[in-house]
């Protein structure tokens, strides 16, 4: 594996290695990187990928079991994904993930809405596959600006350890 | 279809969908800009060897899929002289796998498997609907999955 170790592993800076995820450690998104959720952008992706009225229409979503305009659950689920990069795996050498375990879409995601991003580690193993990584699984959460949990998540995501035990 | 005409075991084929590199570029520049989605460059360093899609991008043309299938099955009812079944919002999904990369030109086939059903307890107008969801790329290799729950109207809805 010498050769292997010769690559650069990861390309840009890192603040956190899979040692760094002890069980049960938490962090959130900076107060001023909060995620506002325009109705424009809202629309834009309804149009694209889920364009029910629910979605994209005033009217017809004050009909809906929505109760008014509200974001496609998956518009959510890209919202989380961009937080996660921005706040704690392009802070980390992440390697991606094998899938998502649950999505609760709590309360719906509307227009205006200021998103905070959390997260909190669920628990974590070394994989015997390729013991340069880990994977550590979390909770992750979409908060809006009055601390409602709007979208919840667990996933497991593959991280690099800073110090692989030689193989 | 009405919650009460739809069979379990049934799937429900919901077309093909070309990756383009564009698109795949487009989306993970917003939601998804990790090396492996954002440049071929960057993605040879990576496990991946080359560039994917965001698997979020995966799972919003599902969505697309689905929604573009449930407005042809409605338009079909309407055309038979029937009112077509509401469908309305999922709570959530779970067992969701990304099975295998989806590489630029990748022609996707998605489908949809109801697994279960039940009468909604809170909203006696509604099933809820159990589906196991697909992603099949070109070579027939699964590459996505997942389970969801969602609400269908019921034919007799709110009779009881």
């Amino acid at each position: 594996m010498a050769a292997e170790k010769d690559k650069p592993r990861h390309t840009r800076p890192v603040e956190w290695w899979y040692e760094d995820f002890e069980p049960g450690r938490t962090g959130r998104s900076a107060p001023e990187d909060s995620y506002l959720l325009t109705r424009e952008e809202l629309i834009a992706y309804a149009a694209e990928f889920d364009p029910q009225p629910m979605h994209l229409d005033e009217a017809a979503a004050s009909r809906s079991m929505l109760g008014g305009l509200a974001a496609s659950g998956w518009h959510g689920c890209a919202i989380l994904m961009r937080m996660l990069h921005d706040n704690l795996i392009g802070k980390a050498p992440g390697q991606g993930a094998p899938g998502c375990d649950k999505v609760e879409w709590l309360v719906p995601l509307r227009p205006g809405d200021a998103f905070s991003f959390h997260w909190k580690v669920l628990d974590r193993r070394v994989m015997n596959s390729r013991p340069d990584r880990g994977m550590v699984r979390f909770e992750l959460q979409l908060r809006d600006q009055h601390g409602t949990v709007k979208v919840n998540c667990v996933q497991p995501i593959m991280i690099l350890l800073r110090e692989p035990d030689d193989v | 279809m009405f919650f009460e005409d739809i069979p379990i075991g049934a799937t429900l084929e919901l077309g093909e969908h070309i990756f383009t590199e564009e698109d795949m570029l487009r989306f993970a520049r917003a939601y998804d800009p990790q090396d492996f989605h954002l440049s071929h460059e960057k993605a040879a360093q990576t496990h991946f060897g080359q560039l994917c899609a965001s698997g979020w991008h995966t799972a919003s043309v599902w969505m697309r899929k689905m929604v573009d299938t449930q407005a042809r099955l409605a338009n079909e009812a309407v055309a038979r002289g029937e009112r077509p079944a509401r469908i309305g919002p999922a709570p959530g999904f779970e067992n969701l796998v990304w099975k295998r990369p989806v590489y630029a030109g990748d022609t996707i086939r998605f489908t949809s498997t109801v697994m279960s059903k039940r009468e909604s307890r809170s909203r006696p107008q509604w099933g809820l609907l159990t589906q196991h969801n697909e992603g099949f790329n070109q070579h027939g290799e699964l590459v996505y999955a997942f389970d969801a729950t969602i609400f269908v109207e019921r034919r007799d809805a709110g009779k009881d």
